[in-house]
């Protein structure tokens, strides 16, 4: 890994891939649309999984990533550490928007609309 | 085989271009970190003019000097500038620039001209925080929180300023982490595996990552806060329908592993300093790199800790309680082996040496009184008191300034080919401990007996003016004591005796080029042994530092 480690010199020029195989991918990559377009036809709401279109989409949307990931990105290719940089920093965005967003549905039952009784009171007594 | 890389001509970073161009826009990271070092500094004074202004006010229960708006703007400047334009880039910035590329025996950063870039982009910060201070100034606080900073009518006209300054200075920090992380990748020379590296390369590796990772988190959230403000849209406003704790979540994503990217390069130095100057191997060599590593992992699991009282649900409030305690393992297990470092070393008594074992003393203080914050019981009475004011200033100022302090010590003889007084450095350090303590552990004192914090006026509870007369006492003291250090380095590079290539007897490869270093740092590739094998060297009454033994074996032989 050093400047004059010399197992690196081989990949300095990168690893080529084949036009006839990322055209293979593009056009996974599309028909993985279709299949996006075709699924939010359905009404899941019949089997009584009212999400099950967003969850369905998203997950596609998960298998095209990870393809442009390993192809279009040399992940598939590159050295494992660039990958582990890669899922690592989606893993931390998982973990913030996570994180956040029970907190977010934790304390909203505890949120009351409007000024508080005390507030209401003390406002009222400032007005006179 | 030379003993030491020196280039004996007297060539040297300092004078080999002329010109103010020839430092503004100079590549070599020696004179980018020694242009950082003059700006942090300077932002330091500027910083602490402030934080003087709050503690004279505060002398009296009715305020001495200020009105209730000025003194919300002093503690907010106070608060914005020393957090992020002095302690962020005080280490990595300053002293990072220019020792890492030499501590890998390499002629320069990876990427210099983006090193250059991240200067200038802390010049715009800068200049964008001195238009917020022009322009009505800014009284939100330095965490800039909703409500404060989205209304209107309260806030001041440099709320949207100093955000952008702030989010400028972020990118800044960024393109430097970058910079440290592929130099520490590509760039060590032949036989630095990464359990040879010096320690404050792992100190600062782990900073980088956070630098890189957690930065654009608060980049955006400024961002946001900007549009909200000045278009208007409901994202963290609830009157519109958006959530300001999100923005509390989103604001200490980025601002807790802050800390870290304060603290961890100033322990990275601190095992530096306590080696070298107790001139005995570094114990638990893998532990504390390790733990620097497990530090920057924990650090972006506990931001909710800052959030106890803010309307966080209870289940967080569990949760992020129970993670903060875990920050406490890595950072016990440094102070453990720098104490047993120390232990039958051959203690130097000079002030790097004194400034290191003040941060083990001070950083000890901060981090326990630590576990009274994480604790949920305890919290919700010392949160928003002068307890957690002085728990923040115990760990950043205390420890991570301290830590910056030691390192300047520690380098300034390889950075100015000059040394300093050994007394009046000593009389310096004295007056910034004894003074630091005064002022913050009284605030200890006063927060955990109920003094609240940001209140520019305490009419109606005189028994805590006891604390503020010594905190405010304190706070001259150490002023008088950065004062003093000041001088004396000023006067070390006008009439200080010429610094030898290693005066203190060093082993990483800073110490085997000449002070000050060459314009290219070795005139030939270092070789690399043990970092911390201080039994090759021995002292050399010529020239006043220390030098290989005749009858020791070099690197490779």
């Amino acid at each position: 890994m050093s400047n004059t480690d010399s197992s690196h010199h081989d990949d300095q020029i990168g690893h080529i891939v084949p036009i006839k195989f990322l055209v293979l991918i593009c056009c996974i990559l599309l028909f993985l649309t279709a299949v996006t377009v075709w699924v939010s036809r359905y009404d899941f709401t019949e089997i009584n999984i009212a999400e099950m279109g967003i969850i369905m989409a998203l997950l596609v949307a998960t298998v095209k990533a990870t393809f442009v990931g390993l192809y279009f990105m040399h992940l598939r290719w590159d050295r494992p550490f660039i990958s582990f940089v890669f899922v690592g920093s989606i893993l931390f965005v998982v973990l913030f928007i996570g994180l956040a967003l029970t907190d977010t549905m934790e304390y909203q039952p505890e949120i009351i609309k409007g000024d508080t009784p005390k507030v209401t009171e003390a406002m009222d007594k400032l007005a006179h | 085989m030379t003993t030491l890389n020196l280039n004996n001509s007297s060539d040297n970073y300092l004078n080999h271009t002329k010109g103010i161009f020839s430092w503004l826009f100079t590549l070599d990271h020696k004179r980018i970190g020694i242009m950082y070092l003059v700006c942090v500094l300077l932002a330091f004074f500027l910083g602490g003019v402030f934080a003087m202004l709050i503690r004279f006010h505060l002398l009296t229960p009715e305020g001495t000097m200020m009105t209730q708006d000025q003194y919300n703007q002093a503690f907010t400047v106070h608060g914005a500038i020393m957090v992020f334009l002095v302690i962020i880039p005080a280490i990595p910035a300053a002293l990072g620039n220019f020792v890492l590329p030499i501590m890998l025996g390499a002629k320069d950063v990876a990427f210099p001209k983006l090193n250059l870039f991240s200067w200038w982009l802390w010049i715009f910060g800068l200049v964008f925080f001195l238009i917020a201070l022009a322009s009505g100034g800014i009284d939100t606080g330095w965490t800039f929180y909703t409500p404060y900073s989205i209304d209107k009518a309260s806030s001041m006209g440099g709320v949207i300023p100093a955000l952008i300054g702030a989010f400028i200075l972020g990118f800044s920090s960024i393109f430097t982490g970058m910079n440290f992380i592929v130099t520490i990748h590509r760039l060590r020379p032949k036989g630095m595996t990464w359990f040879k590296m010096p320690l404050f390369l792992w100190g600062t590796y782990a900073t980088a990552i956070i630098q890189v990772l957690a930065t654009p988190v608060v980049g955006i959230t400024l961002l946001l806060l900007i549009v909200e403000r000045s278009v208007g849209i409901g994202i963290f406003d609830p009157a519109m329908g958006g959530d300001p704790v999100l923005y509390q979540h989103f604001f200490w994503f980025y601002s807790h592993p802050a800390v870290y990217i304060m603290i961890l390069p100033a322990m990275g130095i601190v095992s530096e300093l306590i080696a070298v100057h107790s001139h005995r191997h570094i114990f638990g060599y893998k532990f504390i790199a390790y733990s620097s590593i497990a530090i920057a992992i924990f650090g972006f699991l506990v931001w909710g800790h800052h959030m106890f009282t803010a309307g966080q649900s209870q289940l967080m409030n569990i949760i992020f309680s129970l993670i903060t305690f875990s920050v406490s393992i890595p950072s016990a297990v440094k102070v453990f082996n720098w104490l047993a470092t120390m232990y039958k070393g051959s203690i130097s008594w000079n002030a790097s040496m004194l400034y290191g074992m003040s941060f083990i003393f001070i950083f000890g203080i901060g981090g326990l009184t630590g576990l009274y914050c994480a604790t949920l019981a305890t919290d919700v009475h010392l949160h928003e008191s002068y307890f957690i004011v002085a728990h923040f200033h115990y760990t950043m100022m205390g420890s991570a300034l301290i830590g910056f302090i030691g390192g300047l010590h520690h380098w300034w003889p390889k950075m100015t080919g000059k040394m300093y007084s050994v007394l009046w450095s000593r009389v310096g350090w004295a007056f910034v401990f004894v003074g630091f303590n005064m002022c913050f552990f009284s605030q200890f004192m006063m927060g955990s007996k109920g003094m609240p914090r940001r209140y520019a006026q305490y009419i109606e509870m005189p028994q805590y003016q006891i604390y503020h007369i010594w905190s405010t006492v304190g706070s001259v003291i150490m002023a008088l004591g950065f004062v003093l250090t000041l001088l004396y380095l000023l006067h070390s590079i006008f009439g200080g005796k010429k610094a030898p290539a290693n005066p203190w007897g060093g082993r990483s490869l800073e110490w085997q080029c000449s002070s000050p270093p060459p314009w290219d740092n070795f005139a030939e590739q270092p070789e690399v042994g043990d970092c911390y094998d201080y039994s090759v060297l021995e002292w050399n009454e010529e020239e006043q530092g220390y030098d290989w033994k005749k009858d020791a074996a070099h690197p490779g032989e």
